[in-house]
C-alpha cells in the first residue's frame, strides 16, 4: 500500500521533471548505537547537541517567560509528560497500561492523606508518595504480571475505576467529597521549576536507562518473554520492578498535583489521566520516551485553548489517537528524527 | 429464595452484557473495548426512533439492533482493518472510539429522567413469595435463547462454520476460502447487535445514561476474564459466579461492597488459572 504510493508520488514528481531525482544520504556520525558516535568536528558535536540542548534550555527558560495562566499550563504538560513518559516505559518492556489514573491516584491520595491527617508538608509528603504510591502501584499489579498485552491492558483499564467506585461507595478518605484544603507549595518558582526539572530528569533517566543493560532485559521481555526466560532472567520480578518505576513516576504526578490544586478527591483516578498520557506518546511515536514528552507538550496547550469545548475534549484526545495510530503510527518524533538525520537534495539524472 | 431468584437475574443480565464481547474475542481475537459504548448508544438509537421518529417500540428496538450491527461492521471495514495484527494499536483504536462515542453522549445530554425505554410488559408475579416484574423474567427467557439460538447459528450454519474456522486456525481457513477481514468484520457486526439485544431488553429496567457504558464494560471484561475470553461455557459460569457473588454480598454485607466482587473476583481468579476458568486454547501464546 505505502510502496504503491509512493510510486505514485514518484512517477508525479517524474513527469514534472525527468531529468532529477530525489537522493536522499544519512549522516554517518552514527557508529553502532544511539549512545556510541565517533566525532571528528565541532560541527558534528554541535549537530548531536542540538536537538538534546534547545528542548533543555527551552524547558528551563520558558517558567521565567510564562506568567499566570500560561505558567500553569506549563506545569500541566510536564505533569501529563511524566504520566505519558511512564506509560511509555512500561509499554517498552511488554506492558500496555489502559491505567495510567491508577499511579497517578496512589501518589495524589498518599500525599493527600498525609497532607490532611497528618499536616506535612510538601517537602515531605512528595517523596514518600512517590515512593509509597509506586510500591501500591507494583503491588496491586503484581498479581496480573504474568499476563501480557490486552488482557494487562483490561487489568489496568478496570482497577482505576473499580478503585473510583469503591471511594465513591465506602467513603473511605473523604469519599465523593474528597480531602481539601491541603498545604500548598511554599515558593510558587520552587514547585514550578520543580515540575520542570523532574519532566527533564525523567525524560533523560529514561532514555539512558533503557539502553543500559537493565533496559535491554526489560526490552527483551516485550520482544521475546521466552528467550529473556531461557537466559535464567526471572521475568516477573523484572516487570514488577518495572512497574514500581512507572508507579514512582506517575506517583510523583500525582502528588504534585494534590498539593498544586490543594485538593485530592475522586477525580485524581479519572480518565483523562490515562487517556492523555496515551494520546502523547501516540501522538509523539511510541519507543522513544522523546516522543512521549513532545506529545505532551503538544497536546496539553492545545487541549488548554480548547478548555471552551468542556466535555468534548476527552473526545477530541481519542479522535488524536485513532487518527495518529492509523495515519502516523510512528509519531511525530520518529518522523522529525529521520529528518533531522538524512540529508535530502535533488539530483540530476544521467 | 429471593437470593436465588435475584441471583439467577443478575447472572444473566452479566451474561448478556458479556456474550457480544466475547463472541467478537472468540472468532476474531479482537477485544473490543467500544462494547459498553455501543450498548448505550444503541439504547439512545433506540429512543430516538421512538420519541423523535415515533415509531412503535419493537420497530425501534429492532432498527437500533442493526444500526449498531452495522457500526459495529463500519468500524472494522473502516479503522480496524487497517491496524489488523497490531494488537497494541486494536486496542487503543477500539478503547478511543468507546470513548469518543460516550464523551459525545455525554456532551449531547443525554441524561435525565425522560431518557427511559419503555417496558416490554408490565406487571409482575410472585414466585415462592417473592415478587419478580416480568421484564426481568423476559430478561431471563432472553438471555436463555439467545445462547441458545447463538449455539445454533455457530453450529449448524454456513457462516457459523466460518466462524468456528476462523477462530481455530486463521491461516488454514484462509487457505479453504474463507475471508478472514469479512468474516472478522461479520464478528464485530454479531458482536456489536448481540449488545444492542442486550441493551433493548436490559435498559428499561432503568434511567439511560452514558456512564452505564463504562459500567458495561467493566463486568463484560471481568466476567470475560474470570470465565477464560473466549469460551462460551466459561462465560456462562462466571456470570453466575460474579452474578450471584454480587447478590449475597449486597445481602449480607451490603449494597455498597457489591463492586469489590468483581475485582476480587479477577484477581483470585488469575492467581489461580490466569487463563480463567475455562480458556484452554490461546493460552499459552497470549495470556501467560
Amino acid at each position: 500500500m505505502v510502496n504503491l504510493r509512493n510510486l505514485k508520488k514518484g512517477s508525479r514528481l517524474a513527469d514534472r521533471d525527468t531529468s532529477y531525482r530525489k537522493k536522499r544520504l544519512d549522516r554517518g556520525i552514527k557508529v553502532r548505537a544511539d549512545t556510541l558516535f565517533a566525532i571528528s568536528s565541532h560541527r558534528e558535536i554541535f549537530y548531536l547537541l542540538l536537538p538534546r540542548v534547545v528542548p533543555v534550555v527551552a524547558l528551563l527558560v520558558l517558567p521565567l517567560l510564562l506568567t499566570g495562566y500560561w505558567g500553569k499550563v506549563l506545569v500541566f504538560a510536564c505533569m501529563y509528560g511524566l504520566l505519558a513518559l511512564s506509560w511509555d516505559f512500561l509499554a517498552s518492556c511488554g506492558l500496555f497500561s489502559l491505567g495510567q489514573a491508577l499511579f497517578f491516584g496512589f501518589g495524589a491520595y498518599v500525599a493527600g492523606i498525609l497532607s490532611y491527617y497528618l499536616h506535612w508538608t510538601p517537602a515531605i509528603t512528595l517523596p514518600i508518595a512517590t515512593l509509597v504510591g509506586g510500591l501500591l502501584s507494583a503491588a496491586f499489579l503484581c498479581p496480573v504480571v504474568r499476563l501480557r498485552g490486552v488482557y494487562f491492558a483490561m487489568v489496568t483499564l478496570m482497577l482505576p475505576m473499580l478503585l473510583m467506585k469503591m471511594i465513591e461507595t465506602t467513603e473511605l478518605v473523604g469519599g465523593g467529597h474528597g480531602l481539601s484544603a491541603l498545604a500548598p507549595f511554599h515558593n510558587e518558582w520552587i514547585a514550578r521549576y520543580l515540575a520542570v526539572v523532574a519532566f527533564l530528569a525523567c525524560l533523560f533517566g529514561f532514555r539512558r536507562l533503557i539502553n543500559e543493560d537493565y533496559g535491554l532485559v526489560l526490552k527483551a521481555i516485550r520482544d521475546d518473554d521466552r528467550a529473556v526466560m531461557s537466559a535464567a532472567i526471572n521475568i516477573y520480578w523484572r516487570k514488577i520492578q518495572a512497574l514500581f518505576i512507572a508507579g514512582a513516576v506517575g506517583s510523583f504526578a500525582g502528588a504534585f498535583m494534590t498539593h498544586h490544586y490543594q485538593f485530592v478527591g475522586m477525580s485524581a483516578f479519572a480518565l483523562d489521566y490515562s487517556i492523555l498520557p496515551i494520546a502523547a506518546a501516540a501522538l509523539g511515536g511510541p519507543g522513544t520516551f522523546a516522543g512521549a514528552a513532545l506529545g505532551s507538550m503538544i497536546l496539553v496547550p492545545l487541549s488548554e485553548s480548547l478548555r471552551a469545548l468542556g466535555g468534548l475534549r476527552i473526545a477530541l484526545y481519542c479522535i488524536i489517537l485513532i487518527a495518529s495510530v492509523i495515519v502516523l503510527p510512528e509519531g511525530i518524533f520518529h518522523y522529525m528524527e529521520r529528518k533531522y538525520h538524512q540529508f535530502e537534495k535533488l539530483v540530476k539524472v544521467g | 429464595m429471593s437470593t436465588l431468584i435475584y441471583g439467577t437475574i443478575t447472572s444473566i443480565v452479566l451474561a448478556l452484557y458479556t456474550i457480544g464481547f466475547s463472541l467478537t474475542y472468540g472468532i476474531s481475537g479482537l477485544a473490543n473495548f467500544a462494547h459498553g459504548a455501543l450498548y448505550i448508544l444503541s439504547g439512545f438509537v433506540a429512543w430516538s426512533f421512538l420519541n423523535q421518529a415515533g415509531l412503535p417500540f419493537f420497530l425501534s428496538a429492532i432498527l437500533a439492533i442493526l444500526i449498531s450491527g452495522l457500526i459495529g461492521f463500519a468500524f472494522y471495514w473502516g479503522l480496524l482493518l487497517r491496524i489488523r495484527g497490531i494488537a497494541l494499536s486494536e486496542l487503543i483504536v477500539t478503547f478511543a472510539a468507546g470513548i469518543t462515542i460516550l464523551e459525545l453522549l455525554m456532551w449531547k445530554g443525554f441524561y435525565g429522567i425522560q431518557y427511559s425505554l419503555p417496558l416490554f410488559l408490565r406487571g409482575g408475579v410472585e414466585i415462592k413469595g417473592v415478587a419478580v416484574d416480568y421484564q426481568r423474567l423476559f430478561v431471563v427467557g432472553t438471555g436463555i435463547l439467545l445462547v441458545i439460538l447463538l449455539w445454533l447459528f455457530v453450529h449448524h450454519t454456513k457462516i457459523g462454520l466460518a466462524f468456528r474456522g476462523i477462530a481455530q486456525n486463521e491461516r488454514t481457513a484462509l487457505s479453504l476460502g474463507i475471508e478472514s477481514d469479512w468474516i472478522g468484520a461479520l464478528s464485530l457486526a454479531f458482536g456489536s447487535a448481540l449488545a444492542a439485544v442486550a441493551a433493548m431488553v436490559i435498559l428499561p429496567m432503568g434511567i439511560m445514561e452514558s456512564a452505564i457504558g463504562y459500567n458495561v464494560l467493566i463486568y463484560a471484561l471481568s466476567v470475560a476474564i474470570v470465565g477464560g475470553l473466549e469460551s462460551t461455557s466459561g462465560m456462562i459460569v462466571a456470570s453466575f459466579i460474579i452474578g450471584f457473588g454480587q447478590v449475597i454480598t449486597a445481602k449480607y454485607i451490603g449494597a455498597r461492597w457489591m463492586i469489590i466482587v468483581p475485582l476480587s473476583a479477577i484477581i483470585l481468579v488469575l492467581a489461580i488459572r490466569p487463563s480463567g476458568l475455562f480458556g484452554k486454547f490461546k493460552e499459552l501464546e497470549e495470556r501467560v
